[in-house]
């Protein structure tokens, strides 16, 4: 009874009924698949979420909104999300690019770096923030050359970006590596042949039907370094209104047992995920429509 | 003529015929683009990721090997490491279990909010570890919901071991639902329909049709699991309380071992976490090689 030829609305309409009864004549007899899938689901992810919702109900409104904009959460905030989004960016530029060059350019040793683009997904956050903090202090490798023009990188604002570029680096690359991949040679090859320049099949052929795939990585990328804690507290100095980030602060609110403050925050970064979820989900749907076109 | 000479008195014409098919690279690039941009590519791929991955190991081993090997017989980390261990000898194996049966239970049914159960699988993946920790406090805490009872029972998950658990099987949770999940979805049921009308039994159909078939991507999602759970500081490190010798998992010692300046404690446990990452990587080459799969998703 499988309906895998497409069908028309109305035999959609007609099979719909069916599909629905069948769903709720499972559910009530639940195979117990479905149980362990629901039963840890609840457990991991329903329970504490919903702990953390009724946690910050039990403030009233104005409290909350006192917490969630007090001057250093609003700082806190402020170095989170900027730097967040000004790393996403980045790396969407320089992911597209890293993109491009493995899609279409051949060179030495490009299999090697196609395979180690993933590192930030694999290397432990701990040990990214530790070797960055060494690479990019005063007297490290890249650190030392950045020193004498004044610029300071590990234990800022500017280090918590290093941080957040990295652990993020992959998100654009391997969102738009396989779309590139698929987008059809003969379509910038007619573009060149009617008399466009490189730039102007870049900009006008390959660039628009990708748009909305950059965009997911970006966002995927965003979401990453906005939650990001590992590799971020070993890097900056904490130092609040200067360098200290929303995740942090959670932390060191749940040090002082200032519950209701960690939660607020907590609850004001979870919201702001979900939104981004959102969008990602949107994105992709978006990216989706040029597939079948 | 014969065929060797014409070949070479063809050659020379090579570069104005247009419909050579040894020429599909696009010749019109002219050269010092690709190198400009592969140069581009290459530099911040080595200001952000290579130069400090190499740093690792130079730092570990920068002294030679002899203080690496007396830091790894440390009492603090050797115990780390057992814990990192533990934790993922639990935490993916659950995992499977869950991610399988997911996978599963939502590759083979089509019904109304769908999408939202996929979303709520993926969830661990956008909520920040911090707050995936500070959930679990909430919920486990001395001043949590079941803070009490727990209390009552002399249980304690929050600053202790199982707490430590809950965080990593939380934050590795979506990955093998993840991979198995466009596999099974690809495969389509026809196999198992089959297997069931010859008489095998759902548990049959799974060992001898399904489990064949998916291997590679539950091997892949395996993979991501485990580097995740062996790796998670952030959530881990919320709850666990981090007392040297006793909460403390291997990224936790890393972080600990700098903040005290014993640097090249932090470096030697930091190259062991290193190594694991490479391995992941090499194992992610292999399984990618050999199915063509490649996630996007692997956070």
């Amino acid at each position: 009874m499988t309906v895998s030829s497409p069908s028309s609305p109305q035999q959609k309409a007609r099979n719909k009924t069916p599909d629905w009864k069948k769903f709720l004549d499972q559910f009530f007899h639940l195979p117990w698949t479905w149980r362990i899938t629901l039963g840890y689901l609840t457990v991991m992810l329903i329970i504490p979420i919903t702990a953390m919702f009724l946690k910050a109900a039990t403030k009233s409104p104005a409290e909350f909104w006192q917490i969630a904009t007090s001057p250093i959460a609003l700082s806190a905030y402020n170095v989170t999300f900027l730097t967040a989004l000004i790393t996403a960016l980045l790396n969407g530029v320089f992911g597209t690019l890293i993109a491009w060059v493995l899609v279409r350019y051949d060179f030495p040793g490009k299999r090697f770096i196609d395979a180690t683009v993933d590192l930030p997904f694999a290397l432990p956050t701990a040990v990214a923030g530790l070797t960055l903090a060494t690479v990019y202090s005063d007297n490290g490798w890249i650190g030392s050359l950045f020193a004498p023009l004044g610029i300071k990188i590990s234990f800022t604002s500017l280090g918590v970006a290093v941080a957040m570029i990295f652990i993020s680096l992959p998100f654009v690359v391997r969102t738009v590596q396989p779309v590139l991949q698929e987008m059809e040679k003969e379509i910038e090859e007619a573009a060149w042949s009617l008399g466009a320049s490189q730039w102007q099949t870049f900009w006008n052929v390959i660039l628009p039907p990708l748009f909305p795939t950059i965009l997911t990585g970006v966002a995927l990328g965003f979401s990453r370094a906005v939650g990001e804690y590992g590799s971020t507290v070993i890097i900056s100095s904490n130092t609040p209104f200067k360098d200290l980030i929303a995740p942090v602060l959670i932390f060191q609110r749940l040090e002082q047992y200032d519950y209701s403050g960690a939660t607020v925050i907590g609850m004001v970064l979870l919201v702001i995920s979900l939104l981004i979820l959102l969008a990602i989900n949107f994105l992709q749907s978006w990216a989706r429509r040029y597939d079948t076109k | 003529m014969t065929p060797n000479e014409e070949a070479s008195f063809v050659q020379p014409h090579f570069h104005t015929t247009p419909a050579n098919p040894n020429k599909q690279k696009p010749t019109k690039t002219r050269s010092f683009v690709p190198v400009i941009l592969i140069g581009i590519a290459l530099g911040y791929l080595a200001l952000m990721l290579y130069i400090p991955a190499i740093n690792v190991f130079y730092q570990a081993f920068k002294n030679g090997a002899g203080p690496f090997l007396s830091n790894l017989t440390r009492e603090d980390f050797l115990s780390a490491a057992k814990l990192t261990l533990l934790l993922a000898l639990i935490a993916v194996p659950v995992n499977t279990i869950f991610g399988l049966c997911a996978a599963w239970a939502i590759a083979r049914h089509k019904f109304p909010g769908r999408t939202l159960i996929l979303s709520i699988i993926d969830l661990p993946f956008s909520i920040s570890p911090v707050v995936a920790g500070l959930m679990l406090v909430l919920v486990y805490g001395r001043n949590g919901w079941f803070g009490g009872w727990l209390q009552e029972h002399g249980i304690k998950i929050i600053f202790a071991f199982p707490g430590m658990l809950l965080a990593t099987a939380f934050v590795s949770m979506p990955f093998v639902a993840r991979e198995v999940i466009p596999v099974l979805e690809e495969l389509g049921s026809d196999q198992e329909e089959a297997a069931q009308t010859l008489g095998a039994n759902s548990w049959q159909t799974f060992w001898r049709v399904t489990l064949p078939n998916i291997r590679w991507g539950l091997l892949y999602g395996l993979i991501l699991t485990n580097a995740r759970a062996m790796g998670e500081f952030g959530a881990v490190s919320v709850v666990s309380g981090n007392i040297a010798g006793k909460t403390q998992s291997l990224p936790l010692f890393v972080e600990d071992a700098y903040k005290q300046y014993e640097t090249e404690a932090a470096y030697s446990a930091a190259v062991i976490l290193a190594l694991l990452a490479v391995v992941t990587l090499v194992l992610k080459g292999i399984l990618e090689r050999k199915t063509g799969i490649k996630s996007t998703k692997a956070h």
